[in-house]
């Protein structure tokens, strides 16, 4: 088999994507909790996005799982690329944004009724750092592709290419051992009359060998355009099925919404019942297919939107100063000292606010690329379920009967969101309540007798 | 006098934007706070009170109600103030910026643009509104109706025409599916923009040529802002700038002032109009 011909063409968002080599290890102080990453969803892609004006930093992740040789990508990019416009950065900053915006799943356990109630709630998680470099050229072509740039840049040999028209293009990409899906001229086609230059990526095997790691490392550019967008049409061509898209966005004045799809608010802050615990992951992945389902397929999610000062409760720490100078935020010092966890803005605030959208597409429900908008909204909102567990102890007052008593209404109803959310069959779900130790029904009430003189009376 | 009530088209708007809210509230399509409404509504009768005093006239709270309701169906915040701004500013605008009898902005409009503009505590949610196809084709039936009743018919249709045709020749010329330029015209904004707030009799041009280089020009605008300066909000400045453009307009094609309850066109000559969408076959509003 003619390994260079069997390249394929991932485009943007579609190439750039996940990756689940290096997980950051959650670190949980107190009670459980869990968190939805983006590991959950197959064929998932990361991009972060730094935008502030018309600067735009845009970092890819690369989850490409089959053999080095054969990796290639073309990203069509608005503006051709200075080589130090174009980086190689580590994964671990993008999990650890992974993982600081996450759903999460929190846990509270009931006091003891018969005494003044409590909260309580936990979380935890590392972060990590890096950097890299390439070289330079110019051609021409008679396709009417001009190679307008070349760079070696970490393991990656990047060409940014301008291209008079898409059938040259083609060729040229054909000729260059690429795999174009059907469709993929007209696609290239209105990219270039829009102007768009395309950054080809291979990998440079020498250099990635040097590197010492099994996996690719994410891409970054950085440029300036007055275009907010990100290009998916490329990605949804050779895709069969859905893709999941995760979009960071990193931005000064607030939360990032699309303006040529519906942005929709997950539905958070919701008591599930506890057996959920031990399987947050299918949890949140029925519930979210649900979501995609009531929108049509057509909407955009919201899973985080936060000011990147804090967070409470934490999925992770924050971002150092340093992660987020690494994914393109300009505007803050680097240098700061790691192992805080706040839980309340910090005063000297960095002006942060970092939105993440989940978006699962396809060429039919999505035909147009992301375009975005960053509105001045600056509200907080998180995707966070909770746990409420029943207080276990023997309390014996009127509270207490009370307490018992309200307990299986209290465990109906988190039923009943527990099957509104995902779907899941009603009758399961109060299965699972049962065998978990969520019992619906009514406990046995005690004589008013026995509270009076109490079971336990001694003689004497 | 009940008769003149009803021949009112403020009364058709008010019932028909008020529904649009109340599905957009059930159906969580919009985040707007029953607080933040109710400032809003307080804010511009306020302003319309003070402004009707000061030039003492009978206050008249139709209109504030309307300007209010597009606002809220619009504009977006995250405390009060700014909407309640916004409000004010809109209806102030009607009293403070006036030009041969007439206000210079449509109310709304100005509201949403100066808050966007110039402060860092408002915004627009343009994709909000989703793009059910039947959504779109319910606002455009009743707010056809509205305007209808309003006698300005014709901006809508000149305006989406427009637009649309801008739109589609774009996706013709890069060569996009339809289903590109389709997604861009199921917008709900832009609907709601096209029959209650560009087609404000009293702040388009009466003349029938007039009106429809007004819409025509907005659409064109703001196509140029949206598609090719990347300007999100770009469906509002091009009102505010045909707006500035529409003495100019006026004074090319005068015609006698609308006011409200004036007759509307027979339903003829708006037959008529659809078929040929552009020309300038509308009854002028006898004053």
């Amino acid at each position: 088999m003619n390994r260079s011909l069997r390249k394929s063409l991932f485009a943007a968002a579609s190439a750039i994507a996940a990756i689940t080599v290096t997980g950051g290890a959650v670190a949980f102080c107190g009670f459980y909790v869990g968190k939805a990453d983006t590991k959950l969803f197959n064929k998932a892609s990361k991009v972060a996005i730094m935008r502030d004006g018309e600067r735009t930093v845009i970092t890819m992740a690369n989850d490409f799982q089959g053999e080095l040789t054969e990796f290639a990508t073309v990203i069509p990019v608005p503006v051709v690329l200075e080589e130090e416009q174009i980086h190689v950065t580590e994964n671990a900053i993008l999990d650890h944004l992974d993982a600081y915006t996450a759903p999460r799943l929190v846990e509270y356990f009931d006091e003891d009724p018969c005494m003044v109630y409590d909260r309580m709630e936990m979380m935890a998680a590392p972060s990590s750092v890096a950097l890299e470099d390439g070289a330079k050229l110019r051609k021409r072509d008679s396709l009417g592709v001009t190679i307008e740039a070349e760079y070696t840049v970490g393991e990656y040999d990047i060409q940014i290419l301008s291209a008079d028209q898409s059938d040259g293009l083609a060729t040229w990409l054909k000729q260059n051992g690429y795999k174009l899906p059907e469709g993929a001229e007209e696609t290239l086609e209105s990219y270039i009359k829009q102007g768009t230059k395309f950054f080809v990526a291979k990998v440079n095997l020498e250099e990635q060998t040097a590197t010492g790691l099994k996996y690719l490392r994410p891409l970054q550019i950085a440029f300036e355009s007055p275009k907010f967008m990100l290009p998916i049409r490329l990605g949804t061509l050779n895709a069969d099925g859905k893709q999941e898209l995760f979009a960071f966005m990193l931005t000064r004045t607030g939360r990032v919404e699309t303006t040529n799809y519906r942005t929709v608010k997950l539905p958070t802050g919701m008591d599930i019942p506890t057996y959920v615990k031990n399987d947050f992951g299918s949890f949140y992945k029925s519930m979210f297919e649900q979501q995609v389902e009531k929108e049509n397929e057509r909407a955009v999610f919201l899973e985080y939107a936060w000011d990147m000062n804090w967070c409470d409760p934490c999925a992770a720490d924050p971002l150092s100063q340093d992660e987020l100078r690494e994914l393109g935020v300009y505007w803050i010092g680097g240098g700061d000292k790691p192992g805080i966890m706040p839980r309340r803005p910090m005063p000297q605030a960095r002006n942060v606010f970092v939105t993440r959208l989940h978006i699962s597409y396809d060429a039919e429900h999505f035909p147009e690329d992301l375009m975005f908008k960053e509105t001045n909204d600056r509200s907080n909102y998180q995707g966070r379920y909770v746990l409420r567990h029943a207080y276990k102890g023997d309390a014996q007052c009127e509270a207490a009967e009370q307490y018992r008593a309200n307990l299986p209404k209290r465990f109906e109803s988190e039923a009943q969101t527990l099957a509104n959310l995902t779907g899941w069959d009603i009758d399961d779900i109060r299965e699972d309540m049962n065998e978990a130790g969520q019992p619906f029904e009514e406990p046995k009430k005690d004589s008013w007798w026995k509270l009076l003189w109490g079971n336990d009376a001694k003689d004497g | 006098m009940a008769l003149s009530f009803i021949k009112d088209p403020r009364i058709y708007q008010i019932v028909t934007l008020s529904g649009l809210l109340a599905f957009g509230w059930t159906a969580h399509a919009f985040e707007i706070d029953p607080v933040q409404f109710a400032a809003i509504v307080l804010a511009s009768c306020a302003t319309q009170w003070l402004g009707s005093i000061l030039i003492a006239i009978r206050p008249d709270f139709k209109s504030p109600l309307i300007t209010s309701l597009s606002l809220t169906l619009l504009l977006r915040a995250d405390a009060v103030w700014p909407l309640a701004a916004a409000a004010a500013i809109a209806i102030g605008s009607k009293f403070a910026l006036r030009l041969g009898g007439k206000h210079v902005f449509n109310p709304a409009n100005i509201g949403i643009v100066a808050m966007v503009l110039f402060t860092d505590a408002a915004w627009t949610s343009p994709g909000q509104w989703g793009t059910a196809v039947w959504f779109a084709a319910l606002l455009a039936g009743a707010g056809l109706f509205v305007t209808y009743r309003s006698a300005r018919f014709d901006v809508p249709l000149v305006f989406l025409g427009v637009y649309a045709a801008l739109v589609f020749a774009r996706a013709l010329w890069l060569g996009d599916p339809m289903a590109i330029p389709l997604l861009r015209l199921e917008n709900g904004a832009l609907i709601l923009f096209a029959f209650f707030m560009i087609s404000d009799p009293k702040t388009s041009p009466d003349g029938a040529i007039a009106r429809a280089a007004f819409a025509g020009g907005a659409a064109v605008l703001a196509y140029l802002m949206i598609f090719h300066f990347y300007i999100t909000d770009g469906l509002f400045y091009s009102l505010a700038l045909m707006c500035i453009a529409r003495p100019l307009l006026e004074w090319i094609d005068p015609a006698p002032h609308y006011r409200w309850g004036d007759p509307v066109a027979p339903l003829g000559g708006i037959r008529k109009q659809k078929q040929s969408k552009t020309n300038s076959v509308h009854p002028v509003p006898a004053e």
